[in-house]
């Protein structure tokens, strides 16, 4: 029986046209923009209500801060008549009124601008010296991290408080910005380690690998791929650091040592109303009250981003 | 284990002579002049200034007095203050009082921080977890003299269930309260840090085998779940020990104790520099071991770092 074909071996190949080779997802579009970690946060955050919550309460907060003006028509400077003194609520003054007869109410809202101001300073601050430490110490390692460890090792074991407390009755003049320097300096070697734990893991990863096999200097991939993928935890614990901070800056205000008692700000308002605490207790009422809930609506912003930002915990979702 | 824990010893040299410098250094800026303030709106003559100024060692450079004062720490001598009791004496007078607190508000928080933190982790989005992550923040965001004014007010000044200032030989019980206002933030800290990491240990393979393999469930938690989530849990409480001490300056005097904390207090605003110095000392020492005493508690409870070397 003769064959058909001079080549046996055609039998076995098949034809061309069986074998279509093409994109097997029609939808893959190789121009689509890849989702960056952050527009992921975005998309796990917005879901939360913890979130909104946060961020309405912290919008609100800030406008209080930055044009007190807007939310009372009384000045808390003027208009103290010890007439009024511990006077109860009246007409456009709901809150009542303080032992010297000012407005409550006026006290608390032009009190927030020193809080807030003093916990975002200090919160500033620390990230980004803390930050830089960090991500050099972790980046580097070697020598460098040991030097660096040490030192962070050094302020972290000086309480903050009893730092700040040397700190301030040393200087001359307490003024906002010097109680935010000084939280600063004893509050960001505990952002220093979180920093350079993730800055030492995302070191480690493939594509920290891949960029530097292409040629890219250690630094431009510390800055280029290493940071931006460590940010994550440095953000979340920002976050609820600045609402300590905002404690601490109350703290330090209620042990004299703080703000100068002629700056209205929550803790001074606190620590004169823990005189009158049998007499009038709403007096501290009010202003640990507009602490707290700022306070909590920053932790309650750190919590949410963590979540968001912790892959393991976003793998689990 | 012992090459574990001699490294971490060598660690901490540096930290010590790092952290007394840095407070001996911000001190001794202070501004005025004590030995001149001692003497009140008198005249001392100039010839006892100098004596003093002498024994104290004011006129030498200041790493010269840095290296006087480490001498005698190292031999034991914590100094004299300039009013002349020896700072050892003062703290041996302060440290009780701060020590029965600090132990009592360690223990409350560590109790009943890691029991609630362990049921809400066991509960993950059940109510009791989600109150207890409520409540937790709440307490977080509270200033210490805030929860100490109002605890004090209710239960010592209202209902008369404790004694609302806790003076000299005071018995454990007049601690109870002072203890739970200095240890609520971190209480609070304790259970969220717990719950999380309850979570996260529940979700690991070997508890799944444990289940598996038919355990019953009081030992599934307590030995493979619990355990293994405590390392974060036992580190915060290290850390925490030094702050308690500190957190006393605010607690000790709302319920008027005499402990380390109001005579740091009082030292800073006398610009007694030795006591502050010294103090301070004693409390980073105290940190130190503590951070030490976590580092080989780590190895006795999680099996890979002690196997490591």
């Amino acid at each position: 029986m003769p064959t058909s074909s001079p080549f046996p071996s055609e039998r076995y190949v098949a034809p061309f046209d069986d074998d279509d080779v093409r994109i097997s997802e029609p939808t893959l579009d190789a121009g689509t923009k890849p989702r960056s970690v952050w527009s992921d946060v975005w998309m796990s955050i917005r879901k939360r209500p913890l979130f909104w919550t946060s961020a309405i309460l912290i919008s609100l907060v800030v406008t209080v801060a930055a044009f007190p003006s807007w939310f009372t028509s009384v000045s808390p400077d003027e208009g103290c008549l010890l007439a009024n003194s511990d006077g109860p609520p009246q007409m456009g003054h709901p809150f009542g009124f303080t032992v010297q007869g000012c407005d409550v109410y006026s006290r608390v809202i032009y009190g927030a601008r020193a809080s807030v101001m003093v916990g975002l300073l200090a919160m500033l601050l620390a990230t980004a010296f803390g930050g830089i430490v960090g991500a050099l110490a972790g980046f580097y390692g070697g020598i460098l991290d040991s030097i660096l460890s040490r030192v962070v090792d050094i302020f972290f074991a000086i309480p903050m408080v009893l730092g700040a407390i040397v700190m301030m009755s040393v200087s001359n003049e307490r003024t906002a910005i010097l109680v935010a320097v000084v939280i600063a300096v004893f509050a960001w070697p505990q952002i220093a380690r979180i920093a350079r734990g993730a800055v030492l893991s995302a070191r480690k990863s493939d594509y920290v690998t891949a960029v530097t096999s292409l040629g890219l200097s250690p630094f431009k991939t510390l800055v280029r791929h290493v940071v931006p993928n460590s940010l994550g935890p440095v953000i979340a614990v920002a976050t609820v650091s600045l609402g300590t901070f905002i404690v601490a800056e109350s703290t330090l205000s209620y042990l004299g040592i703080g703000l100068p008692a002629s700056t209205m700000s929550w803790g001074n308002d606190i620590s004169q109303a823990q005189s009158s605490l049998r007499t009038n207790p709403l007096l501290l009422v009010y202003p640990a009250g507009a602490l707290s809930i700022t306070v909590l609506s920053f932790l309650m912003l750190g919590d949410v981003l963590r979540d968001a930002l912790d892959p393991k915990e976003r793998t689990r979702r | 284990m012992l090459t574990y824990a001699g490294k971490r010893l060598l660690q901490l040299i540096p930290v010590f002579f790092g952290s007394t410098f840095l407070i001996y250094f911000m001190v001794f800026a202070l501004p005025g002049d004590p030995i001149r303030a001692l003497f009140g709106e008198r005249q001392p003559p100039e010839a006892l200034l100098t004596q003093i100024r002498e024994q104290f060692h004011l006129n030498d450079p200041f790493i010269i007095q840095y290296f006087h004062y480490i001498w005698g720490l190292l031999h034991g001598d914590l100094g004299t203050t300039y009013t002349g009791r020896p700072v050892s004496e003062v703290i041996m007078n302060a440290f009780p009082a701060t020590l029965q607190l600090a132990t009592l508000a360690l223990l409350f928080e560590a109790v009943a921080g890691i029991s609630i933190g362990l049921v809400a982790g066991l509960r993950k989005g059940k109510f009791f977890d989600a109150s207890a992550l409520v409540v937790s923040l709440l307490l977080i965001s509270i200033p210490t003299f805030v929860t100490g004014y109002v605890l004090q007010y209710i239960f010592a000044v209202k209902l008369g269930w404790a004694s609302p200032t806790v003076g000299a030989n005071a018995s454990w019980g007049d601690y109870v309260l002072p203890a739970i206002v200095l240890a609520t933030a971190s209480f609070a800290y304790i259970v969220r840090l717990t719950r999380s990491s309850v979570v996260e240990t529940q979700a690991m393979d070997h508890v799944r085998t444990a289940t598996a393999k038919g355990l019953p469930r009081r030992r599934v938690i307590s030995v493979h779940v619990l355990r293994n989530s405590l390392i974060p849990v036992v580190t915060f409480l290290g850390v925490d020990l030094g702050s308690l001490m500190v957190g006393a300056i605010v607690t000790e005097g709302i319920f008027n104790i005499n402990g380390i904390g109001g005579t740091v207090y009082r030292a800073v605003q006398l610009g007694d520099g030795p006591t502050i110095v010294s103090i301070v000392a004693v409390m980073v020492i105290i940190f130190i071991f503590a951070n030490l005493l976590v580092d080989l508690l780590y190895a006795v409870l999680d099996p890979r770092i002690r196997y490591a070397n």
